[in-house]
């Protein structure tokens, strides 16, 4: 029995293709799709390209009709951003992704142990109990999240978001790291509980190592949604614990001519998720799918 | 053998339920147990309470008399008026129609959009890592962010880009200048859903260029030696093929995008009128701008029964892909 389970995810690993290989034909007409991809790409990417450039414009040249490609550069814009305060909305933001990344990771590592390698009874229920929780739309928790916030006080509190945005991201969490489990031999943990390691000696010596790279991309796409969350940031705080996109909407409305200051605030607030995409976008698809696509 | 194998796991399932072997069981469901306890107490505790004040009437503008544990005082018991109210008033009912144009126009846009991107990008060329890295940035571009940008740095009428490139068009055949076209007052809907086009397109190619590349490339290299071409083979086996992550983009995109708020707060604020107020939308109007708590709580049971109905199918696609996953 436990020889027959311990083939069977070896058995997928052999039959798991790597690298791709393309359906689109190579010979005919290759530099026309080549071109056409091109300039698709290059379509998407211009209104962020257009963002970066015209934050470092200064703002007569931001608001030039025809635009103006090539004037001078600076750095004017972000000095701006600082001079407005823009530090202590960075920091919370940093603060309720980072913390509810951690978090999230706590929680979902032991869980996946359990509904992965330990195979608990029903563990496929469970899974997709989490996964269902991901699909309540938030606006529809607003009202009580809200009310239960105010009645104990924790209002403009970051670590209310931390709580929020740890809820949030548990099923990615769960369902990315339960792919990545999935992966460690069995061979291996069996060798390790017969020689006497527990739990935690298991989940730290054997699972983690193993499991490191995938874990490291679930941590950066857990990171991505909390930082950019909107709903309950705005909704939930005021003045103390409000993250970089609530410092967005209200910078806004009291400029003038801002066209670069918004350029260099919506560049700056999206740099770290722009990093933290890049470097996780071979995995970014499982996260983005739930762990349902490789 | 397996279903000896099954019989023997129904034993163990009906086992006695004290004893040591119930107590080996918590032992491997405890490491489980934090994170499901922490799960249903954030997301499934609300809901109980959003049931229960959809069934009241309790504006905050009027004071009312009777105290829901400890959380603010209502008037009075409802029943089911505030669903009624959710059907007829003619808000909301515009945002419910609003909601289904905006998702299914941004999801059918964005999807045929990303299969066609993530057919260019599965062929090898030039770049193509490149391409991509630049491809998926739209999708993480802070979503508020990107809204403020579209609206005022590509749609302004005055200093936006579009009507800048108009501008230097028109310029190019002579004339003083170019049209001035307001485009978020003209076109608010379109508008809208452009930029969550944009915006959503990377994560449709993301999942179809991953179902490109797991289809297996040896039948394709036979239907190639057989003389099938370049059409025959995507109508005939690649999209039976992607068809099950066609289904799986669609469906997570419209979960998602259902939910779309950011945009529509920071592009149009709803307006003109109600013309781009969607459910999420209405919701915060009604709750934080009308103080109407029933009615809010009302709408948001109406948004998670809709919202069930669609993850049904998600929740089954998901789980044809794991079962495929897990008998590989």
């Amino acid at each position: 029995m436990t020889a027959i389970q311990s083939l069977t995810p070896s058995r997928a690993r052999g039959h798991r293709r790597s690298g791709s290989v393309g359906s689109g034909s190579g010979r005919v007409g290759g530099a026309g799709w080549t071109l056409l991809a091109w300039v698709l790409t290059l379509l998407f990417f211009a209104p962020v390209g257009w963002m970066a450039l015209t934050s470092l414009h200064t703002e007569a040249n931001a608001a030039a009709n025809p635009p103006s490609l090539f004037a001078p550069l600076t750095t004017t814009n972000y000095n701006a951003l600082f001079d407005r305060g823009i530090a202590p909305f960075l920091i919370n933001s940093a603060i309720a992704s980072i913390t509810s990344t951690l978090l999230v990771l706590l929680l979902a590592l032991p869980a996946a142990y359990a509904l992965t390698i330990k195979r608990i009874e029903k563990w496929s229920d469970v899974l997709f109990f989490f996964l269902s929780t991901k699909f309540l739309p938030p606006i529809g928790a607003l009202l009580p999240i809200y009310l239960i916030v105010k009645r104990i006080g924790m209002l403009d509190n970051v670590w209310t978001l931390v709580v929020l945005y740890t809820a949030m991201n548990l099923p990615i969490a769960l369902w990315m790291t339960r792919s990545f489990l999935a992966e460690v031999p069995r061979e291996i943990l069996e060798a390790a509980a017969v020689d006497g390691a527990g739990l935690l000696r298991q989940l730290w010596y054997v699972v983690i190592p193993v499991a490191m790279p995938g874990l490291a991309a679930t941590s950066l796409i857990c990171f991505i949604f909390s930082w950019n969350e909107f709903m309950f940031a705005v909704n939930l705080t005021a003045t103390i614990a409000s993250t970089a996109p609530v410092f967005l909407v209200g910078f806004i409305t009291s400029e003038g001519l801002f066209l670069g200051k918004l350029c260099a605030a919506a560049t700056l607030v999206s740099f770290p998720v722009l990093v933290a995409g890049f470097a996780a976008q071979d995995k970014l698809v499982q996260g983005l799918s739930l762990g349902a696509v490789k | 053998m397996t279903a000896l194998a099954q019989q023997r796991r129904q034993d163990a399932e009906s086992g006695p339920r004290r004893g040591p072997r119930s107590r080996a069981r918590w032992i491997l469901r405890a490491p489980l147990l934090p994170a499901f306890v922490f799960t249903v107490v954030v997301t499934q505790a609300p809901f109980i309470l959003t049931l229960i004040v959809s069934s009241l009437n309790w504006n905050l503008l009027y004071p009312g008399s009777r105290d829901l544990v400890g959380l603010g005082k209502y008037q009075s018991f409802a029943g089911l008026s505030n669903y009624l109210t959710v059907f007829e008033d003619a808000r909301l009912r515009q945002s419910v129609v609003n909601t289904i144009f905006l998702t299914a126009s941004v999801v059918i846009v964005s999807a045929l959009l990303g299969l066609m991107l993530a057919v260019l990008l599965d062929r090898k060329f030039l770049g193509r890592g490149l391409a991509r890295t630049l491809l998926i940035a739209p999708f993480l571009v802070m979503p508020v962010a990107a809204a403020l940008i579209w609206k005022h740095v590509l749609y302004n009428p005055d200093y936006g880009l579009f009507n800048g490139i108009l501008n230097s068009i028109w310029r190019v055949f002579g004339a003083e200048n170019g049209p001035v076209v307001d485009w978020v007052s003209n076109t608010p809907m379109p508008a809208v859903a452009v930029t969550l086009i944009w915006q959503w397109t990377p994560f449709m190619m993301l999942i179809l260029l991953a179902g490109l590349q797991a289809q297996s490339g040896d039948i394709l290299e036979a239907a190639r030696v057989d003389g099938a071409g370049g059409m025959q083979i995507f109508r005939y086996m690649t999209l039976p093929h992607l068809r099950q992550y066609i289904e799986l983009a669609v469906l997570l995109g419209t979960l998602y995008i259902v939910q779309t708020f950011d945009a529509i707060f920071s592009i149009t604020q709803g307006g003109p009128g109600t013309a781009t107020t969607n459910l999420p939308y209405a919701i915060y109007l009604t709750m934080f701008r009308k103080y109407e708590y029933g009615q809010a709580a009302a709408a948001g049971v109406v948004v998670v029964i809709g919202t069930i109905i669609v993850a049904t199918f998600a929740l089954r696609v998901v789980s044809s892909l794991l079962k495929e996953e897990l008998t590989r």
